[in-house]
């Protein structure tokens, strides 16, 4: 490689100001932030907002919230639950199909930050190579988990769950859990990478599912501008979600990212200079117009 | 065209593979997770352990809502399920709140809210394990456990022995009457000794269980009010005159005569002098 390395979204902030080029990731880290915040002002300020942890709790001793993968898993272990866990399932599964089912994974998973400083780290270390993983290889997990809880009676992923042994960890106290987070790590880093949330994670399969019928998107709504920098599929943690969506105009294909991997991190906002992307809804009328016969003849 | 459907069927059954080991792994460790170490007890109303493993979602609600702190959730490292809610009996015992408001903030019903009555509770069995270092079996009077439990005289009571050491005390000797105990663990944690003489120890270690068909003949007499059995005749003998039965195996024997060297009256013997 020629010339000074490019660093995917360094152009985007000379361009457009810092605070646009880090706005999605940096409104992310805050809600991120901001609900483990939550979780702990009870613990540790005596300050009870919001009871229990990220699996199931209870917002103002009122709004119960539960985990609709984790019930799942109980229906199959053979229990019928209580109405709360039905009502807090319901209440959230009605939350993603809004804000777009892997919205959890960028906007609320604390395995997310791990995972995506190992691929930070990874990129400044230049650290090359890495072993592929399927991207279905997670829906395979998911379908083994929900197999061995009929067949065990025990709610299995949560025994092992690297995403609600990191927040249990970080509420009510971590033990071995941080080896788990370790290995995460490391993983990423070394072995494959964006491997554990881009290929493994059978928590992002199911969200991915709900994500299928989720309505907040981002579209490439201004594709026609594209400079080919290609910032966006370096940040993007599933870059093939937005291979039709911004190439794939002469293929007729939407702008809308309707893959149900995306999680609505945002970032390709961000870096794009062009100003390509933006959030939308998955009902957006978008004209596409179909490409004259000029522009379809190849030069 | 064949060799990418070729390709599209071998990845399929690696991937396969791969999901079938991981699930054996996993499915070989659920059932690991499934049985509770013995010194770990379950909140009040913990659905059987079976059961509980299948309906608790590890949220903490129960941890949360405990005004004592008695509550932990299993860490990874533990053989206990992971992220499930246990107690350790030596270290805080169950206070039996008599709203259960641990019970109360369970979301799914791993803890049943059919427990309304703290009383019902049955988390475990208090057992007095060591009877060789229990002070009261050693004939003092600690009767701390006795003292310190919420059904004093009922879960436990002290019932009185001969002391056949001193031969002239008794021994005050504290008993658990498992109908009655909740398995709190206000006993263990009060044990005077440095390791607990008394311990909660799981229903099944706890007790053992009479056959179905068991009866307790006392027991049937009380609730009948009379024997349901005829009472026995008094044994009689009919032997041939002049012969008696040996029970020693000689069988039947001439009859015994009073057959003595010594008269009627002892004076005469007296009378008689050193030689006969």
């Amino acid at each position: 490689m020629n010339g000074p390395r490019r660093i995917p979204g360094r152009e985007a902030i000379t361009v457009k100001g810092w605070w646009p080029a880090y706005r999605w990731l940096i409104l992310r880290r805050f809600v991120q932030l901001g609900i483990l915040v939550l979780f702990l002002l009870g613990p540790l300020a005596g300050l009870w907002i919001v009871q229990g942890n990220i699996n199931a709790s209870m917002v103002f001793g009122l709004v119960p919230l539960h985990d609709p993968l984790v019930l799942v898993q109980s229906f199959l272990a053979g229990h019928v639950p209580e109405v709360t866990a039905i009502t807090g399932a319901l209440i959230i599964i009605a939350i993603y199909l809004l804000v777009g089912g892997r919205a959890y994974c960028a906007w609320v998973c604390p395995v997310n930050i791990v995972t995506d400083t190992a691929y930070w780290l990874k990129r400044r270390l230049r650290l090359k190579g890495s072993a592929r993983l399927s991207a279905t290889t997670r829906y395979w997990l998911l379908g083994t988990a929900l197999v061995v809880s009929a067949v065990t009676g025990v709610i299995a992923w949560e025994l092992v769950n690297p995403v609600s042994l990191t927040y249990r960890g970080l509420v009510f106290g971590m033990g071995a859990a941080g080896l788990v987070v370790l290995a995460i790590f490391l993983f990423d880093l070394l072995v494959s990478e964006r491997g554990w949330c881009g290929a493994l994670c059978p928590v992002g399969a199911f969200y991915s599912i709900l994500g299928r019928f989720s309505i907040a998107r981002v579209s490439a709504v201004n594709r026609a501008q594209c400079n080919d920098c290609t910032d966006c599929l370096k940040v993007c943690p599933e870059p093939h979600v937005l291979k039709l969506p911004v190439y794939g105009a002469d293929t007729g294909a939407s702008p809308i990212v309707l893959s149900p991997n995306c999680t609505n991190c945002g970032r390709c906002i961000d870096v794009c200079t062009e100003d390509v992307f933006r959030f939308t809804t998955r009902f957006e009328k978008t004209h596409n117009p179909i490409p004259t016969l000029a522009e379809e003849t190849p030069s | 065209m064949d060799k990418s459907r070729r390709r599209f069927f071998s990845d399929a059954a690696r991937t396969a593979g791969g999901a079938a080991l991981i699930g054996l792994g996993l499915g070989l460790y659920a059932r690991k997770s499934a049985s509770l170490p013995a010194e770990a007890l379950r909140p009040p109303g913990a659905l059987p352990e079976r059961d509980f493993v299948g309906a608790c979602v590890r949220c903490g609600l129960c941890v949360r809502n405990c005004p004592y702190d008695t509550l932990e959730l299993a860490r990874f490292e533990q053989s206990i399920a992971t992220g499930t809610p246990y107690f350790s009996a030596r270290d805080i015992p169950c206070e039996m709140c008599e709203d259960i408001p641990c019970v109360v903030a369970c979301p799914t019903g791993a803890l049943d809210p059919a427990l309304t009555n703290i009383d019902d509770a049955r988390m475990g069995i208090a057992v007095l394990v060591d009877q060789e270092n229990c002070l009261n079996f050693l004939g003092l009077r600690c009767d701390v456990c006795h003292r310190v439990c919420p059904l004093i005289d009922e879960a436990i009571t002290i019932e009185r022995q001969h002391n056949a050491r001193s031969g002239k005390h008794a021994l005050m000797l504290p008993t658990v009457h498992a109908e009655a105990c909740t398995g709190c663990g206000k006993c263990e944690y009060a044990c005077v000794l440095p390791e607990a003489a008394i311990k909660i120890l799981p229903q099944r270690l706890a007790r053992g269980a009479a056959a179905d068909h068991y009866r307790l003949g006392w027991e049937e007499k009380r609730r009948a009010g009379e024997s349901l059995v005829p009472e026995d005749p008094e044994h009689e003998y009919h032997l041939p005159e002049g012969l008696d039965y040996d029970h020693s195996g000689d069988g039947l024997v001439p009859e015994e005569l009073p057959d003595t060297p010594f008269p009627d009256d002892p004076l005469d013997t007296l009378n008689q002098g050193a030689n006969p």
